[in-house]
């Protein structure tokens, strides 16, 4: 969008102005993830920037918070939990969600609408919603305050980004694949793990990477079926920022930051990839 | 090759899923349900530690006390009970009694007698027996203020919390109605000892909103514990309500300048009892027999100033170990503090609190 | 079209057209069934662990066991009693009564029902816990003594309440969520106005959600906007400050807008520091709707960009500048050109917001101080604090359809395969 040489004076000022009022949306976005870093080594446990921070006197700066956090045997238990159970979570999500998505890419699946609906509903449904049906049901059936519950709720949760993002993959799939491989006389089995599996691979790992994080960062539904051995770290994090909020919680936070950098740029590569591979030039 | 690891797989998940699930029920710990923070940290030092290096019995700490009813109830409904000891109010325990979902118990046979052989049903607060419930504490929700927030005259009465023109500043209540309303009558002129029966009536209710919507707009809300002492730390408010042993701990222990109002000072019970079903029950019991003897008792109050719900460890209360402070002056139940006192009416709570905190909501929400 | 091309030749009789029509139905029904084994581990798995508590939660709106189950006597004679005759029931009822409270009294159960009436009318609780304690010193007749013990028991409100209970499913969970009562001669009425709170709540919640989803945009759409006509390497990197709060866990955000919003925070220092606010007067940006709105505005804006930039990815360039070469001043062009072309990316983001805002739960909780609550938080409260499931179940019902007709509207406004497309 560059300023058109017939542009005017009043539309130059437009153009700039524009661009100084996106930059501060800019700014609005992502300022919130970027000033937690510096506080989270702040000496004192405050939440504001000291007179020695901003002098950068290297007195100022500790890494007494992120020590609070690691030897805090709560904060690894935590830690712990919540590996375990989005590990657990997303390897089921993955599973159900793709097997499920080959099936609705199939054209002579009868209720698709339906199905697709009842199949997404745990993402439109509020999360308060779902825990407070978990809350009841989960406790009927023997599960909550147990580790299945917990793992049980969060693949619920994550299936549908699964088998949105599969579906998506392979709406865009050539089936004359299947037919030629078929045709050169390969089983089914054989060409559904030579041929399908590789192509809708990153649509399964971008899914389980929804998925994934869906369990990390759920609260509301662990708040509710979770008990004291399954605590996680969001639901540290809901305790901590309830009580007093204390900047081990700036800590963990600025790990979790540097956590979804790390997934961003995951999922970023396999979408590049996919498209590279299925042949859309990046537009 | 592929498919035995695939399997293997399968089964490490299986695993990971089966032996995390059974560690709950293993019969080598038990699961005491409190309300976190400072309390839970002086019962673990006071009960839980000492109990542990006995018997070997390992004690897991939930912090789920705020919803301990709730979570009972859901429990016992589901007849999958997961906690062995929950920590609980006088007034909440009434119901699980009455409800059925605590464990009665035989107070003569299930507890320990005073060390100076006072009998159990004479050495603890008179009427707290309740069939089900064991007092451990006597605390208290009152106020206390940031001394920096008023260099000049120091607020010292319930009266001056609700004066926002001699003691201007943000406030900070509890988000429930009980202790508000009846400092709000307090405020406006009732006698200590007529609270309830004026809250009792339609215009008494009316009245002590009425109270409170004077200083509505000044007030943060608190719902945790810990919320209070920090939001008087922070200089978010100038006067806060708390629990005493809150207080005290930032008072001590983190060395706030802060003070507390101990006119009309809203006390109630708070102890054990042990859920019916409790998965370990007879483990359970022994904690419980343990946690609440005469020694026990008094030790917590070297972690915190809650007075203990037993006559006969109240000479045994000494120093705060990690200061040395002396703990009597900052009990609740010291004579210099318990001047004018308001006994939190359990009853009248447990009748009148479900309309009274839709009514409180619906104010907060107007 | 096989059996087509075969038929066009002519060649086949009709024996053979109708075992060949079989086959195919067969083998197509092969594949129908094919296909549903695929999807129905994970259908069977979300019926299971999510449909079924949604369902359960239903029932238990309306489902009313606890007297019929713990005062059977009582609900049993009292369904003779004609509440509308002005006349308290018989000493029939009266004994059913003392027999009940003497059972529950002893099986602890008395309370449950206490419990349930107690939520009908205020009192009802030590009512019957009360008078359990006594009742099993009572000789008959009891009808004297129990007014006697309490004098409520004289009253026709307290039965009336007792018989309208007895039934095994009630409304009066809805009615209370509507902030209606049930009016002892059995009208239902709204309550009066200062105890109104969830009809006030919801429309609280729609009126804030509204207002997020107006912020959402305003600032979603010139950023939208500059993404999609810049050229794509740019864009591309812009768009990584869009991707990591939306990839950034939700406590993590709301935990920083704390650090940010309170008191002390980094923003009254920054505003105190250039003199713009006095030390003493700070704003208060949280714990109030205002922290509920920047915070929840911060959180749900990526939702609001990414179908809109996926959307505005679609438009010509080329349209803004034949409408600019035919003379329309900048601001004409973009009204009459860009703008209506857009709509379907503003549809669909700021449904996708406002779904997403009127459930939020967390978010007002940490940051919505009194005025900041949505209906969200009032069902927790519920569910936690004053354990009228019953009536948290009610009010997630409401709000669960008011979700689910939303949702309705934007699936088909987008056509039902490509919703809430990630990216």
């Amino acid at each position: 969008m560059a300023l058109p040489s017939y542009a005017g004076p009043l539309e130059t000022f437009w153009y700039y102005a524009f661009r100084i009022i996106c930059g501060m949306i800019f700014v609005f976005l992502i300022s919130p993830l970027i000033i937690i870093i510096p506080l989270s080594f702040n000496v004192e446990p405050y939440f504001s920037f000291s007179q020695g921070m901003l002098a950068l006197d290297p007195d100022a700066f500790s890494l007494r918070w992120y020590e609070e956090f690691i030897n805090s045997e709560r904060w690894m238990n935590a830690l712990q939990n919540t590996f375990i159970v989005a590990v657990c979570s997303t390897f089921l999500s993955m599973v159900l969600g793709t097997l499920a998505a080959l099936g609705l890419s199939r054209s002579e699946l009868p209720f698709k609408g339906v199905i697709m609906g009842l199949l997404i509903s745990p993402m439109i449904v509020p999360l308060i919603i779902s825990a407070a049906g978990m809350f009841f049901f989960y406790s009927s059936i023997g599960v909550s305050q147990s580790y299945a519950g917990l793992i049980l709720a969060h693949t619920a949760l994550g299936t549908p980004f699964v088998v949105i993002t599969v579906t998506a993959t392979l709406s865009n799939f050539d089936n004359n694949l299947i037919k030629a491989s078929a045709s050169l006389g390969a089983t089914p089995t054989y060409t559904f793990f030579k041929i399908t599996v590789p192509l809708i691979m990153t649509g399964v790992i971008s899914g389980g990477l929804f998925a994934m994080m869906t369990s990390v960062d759920e609260v509301v539904v662990a708040l509710f079926i979770a008990g004291a051995e399954q605590r996680t770290v969001p639901m540290q994090m809901w305790a901590g920022i309830r009580e007093q909020i204390s900047p081990t919680i700036l800590a963990v936070a600025t790990l979790l930051v540097c956590m979804s950098i790390l997934l961003l740029t995951t999922v970023e590569y396999l979408r590049r990839r996919s498209e590279t591979i299925r042949g859309i030039t990046p537009h | 090759m592929k498919k035995f690891s695939k399997l293997s797989l399968a089964l490490a998940l299986g695993a990971a899923i089966g032996t995390s699930s059974a560690t709950v029920s293993a019969a080598d710990s038990l699961t005491v349900v409190s309300w976190g923070g400072a309390y839970t940290k002086s019962q673990r030092e006071a009960y839980s530690n000492p109990f542990t290096a006995k018997t070997g019995i390992e004690i897991v700490d939930e912090d789920k006390a705020g919803n301990g009813l709730a979570g009972l109830r859901a429990q016992i409904e589901a007849g999958n009970v997961v906690w062995d000891v929950l920590d609980i109010l006088e007034g909440d325990s009434i119901l699980a009694c009455d409800e059925g979902i605590a464990q009665e118990l035989d107070y003569e046979k299930d507890l320990n007698p005073g060390a100076d052989g006072t009998p159990v049903m004479e050495d603890f607060v008179q009427g707290s027996l309740n069939g089900c419930f064991v007092p451990t504490i006597v605390y208290s929700t009152l106020f206390s203020y940031n001394n920096e927030a008023f260099p000049g005259e120091k607020p010292s009465t319930v009266a001056d919390v609700f004066d926002l023109k001699k003691f201007p500043g943000k406030r900070s209540l509890e988000k429930k109605p009980d202790a508000n309303l009846e400092w709000a009558l307090v405020a406006d002129g009732v006698p200590y000892d007529k609270v309830y029966e004026v809250l009792s009536t339609p215009e008494g209710v009316d009245r002590a909103f009425a109270k409170l919507d004077t200083i509505k707009d000044q007030v943060i809300w608190w719902e945790a514990g810990a919320q209070p002492p920090q939001l008087l730390a922070d200089g978010e408010v100038a006067i806060a309500s708390a629990y005493n042993g809150r207080i005290f701990n930032a008072q001590v222990v983190e060395n706030q300048p802060f003070t507390i109002i101990w006119d009309g000072q809203v006390f109630e019970l708070d102890g054990y009892i042990i859920p019916k079903g409790a998965p370990h029950k007879k483990a359970a019991m022994d904690y419980l027999r343990f946690a609440t003897d005469t020694q026990r008792l008094a030790d917590q109050a070297k972690y915190i100033s809650y007075g203990p719900a037993r006559k006969s460890s109240a000479p045994l209360v000494s120093t705060h170990l990690e200061t040395g402070v002396d703990m009597n002056p900052h009990m609740p139940t010291n004579p210099e503090n318990f001047k004018t006192p308001i006994k939190k009416d359990a009853e009248f709570w447990a009748d009148n609190g479900d309309e009274l905190r839709q009514r409180f909501n619906a104010w907060l929400a107007q | 079209m096989m059996a087509n091309t075969v038929e066009a030749d002519g060649q086949l009789t009709p024996e053979e057209q109708k075992r060949l029509t079989a086959d195919m139905n067969r083998s197509l029904r092969l594949r129908k069934i094919r296909s549903l084994l695929l999807v129905a581990p994970l259908v069977i798995f979300i019926l299971v662990t999510f449909v079924s508590p949604i369902a359960s939660m239903l029932f238990r709106s309306i489902d009313n066991p606890q007297i019929i189950e713990y005062m059977p006597n009582t609900s049993a004679a009292v369904a003779e009693w004609d509440a509308d005759s002005n006349q308290l029931p018989g000493e029939e009822v009266f004994a059913a009564l003392v027999d009940d409270l003497v059972t529950g009294r002893k099986n602890h159960t008395i309370g449950k029902a206490a419990t349930r009436l107690n939520y009908e009318k205020s009192g009802m609780r030590s009512l019957l816990t009360g008078s359990a304690r006594k009742a099993a010193r009572l000789k008959p007749p009891f009808k004297d003594k129990l007014i006697q013990i309490n004098s409520d028991w004289g009253e026709l409100d307290t039965w009336r309440v007792i018989k309208r209970e007895s039934r095994p499913y009630t409304a009066s969970y809805y009615i209370a969520a509507f902030d209606m009562e049930t009016t002892p001669s059995g009208e239902i009425k709204f309550l009066p106005e200062q105890q109104q709170i969830y009809l006030k709540l919801f429309w609280r919640t729609v009126w804030m959600s509204l207002l997020i989803t107006a912020m959402t945009l305003l600032l979603g759409y010139p950023v939208s906007y500059l993404l999609a006509s810049l050229p794509m390497r740019i864009a591309n990197m812009l768009m990584i400050l869009v991707l990591l709060p939306f990839w950034t866990s939700l406590l993590v955000r709301t935990s920083s807008w704390i650090a940010m919003l309170q008191g002390e925070g980094v923003i009254n220092d920054v505003l105190v520091w250039f003199g713009l606010v006095d030390d003493d007067n700070r704003l208060s940006m949280i714990y109030n709707a205002t922290g509920t709105v920047i915070t929840m505005t911060h959180i749900l804006l990526p939702f609001m960009i990414l179908p809109l930039y996926s959307v505005m990815k679609t438009i010509p360039p080329s349209y803004m500048r034949a409408a600019r070469s035919l003379g329309a001043t900048p601001f004409t062009a973009f009204y009459k050109v860009y703008l209506p072309q857009s709509v379907p990316g503003i549809s669909a983001g700021a449904i996708l917001v406002f779904i997403l805002a009127i459930g939020y739960y967390i978010t007002p909780a940490l940051v919505g101080g009194q005025t900041g609550q949505f209906i969200g938080n009032m069902i927790a409260y519920h569910m936690q604090s004053s354990l009228n499931w019953g009536l948290a179940a009610a009010l997630g019902v409401i709000l669960l359809v008011l979700v689910l007709g939303l949702y309705a509207a934007y699936s088909r406004l987008l056509g039902t395969n490509n919703q809430m497309s990630l990216r």
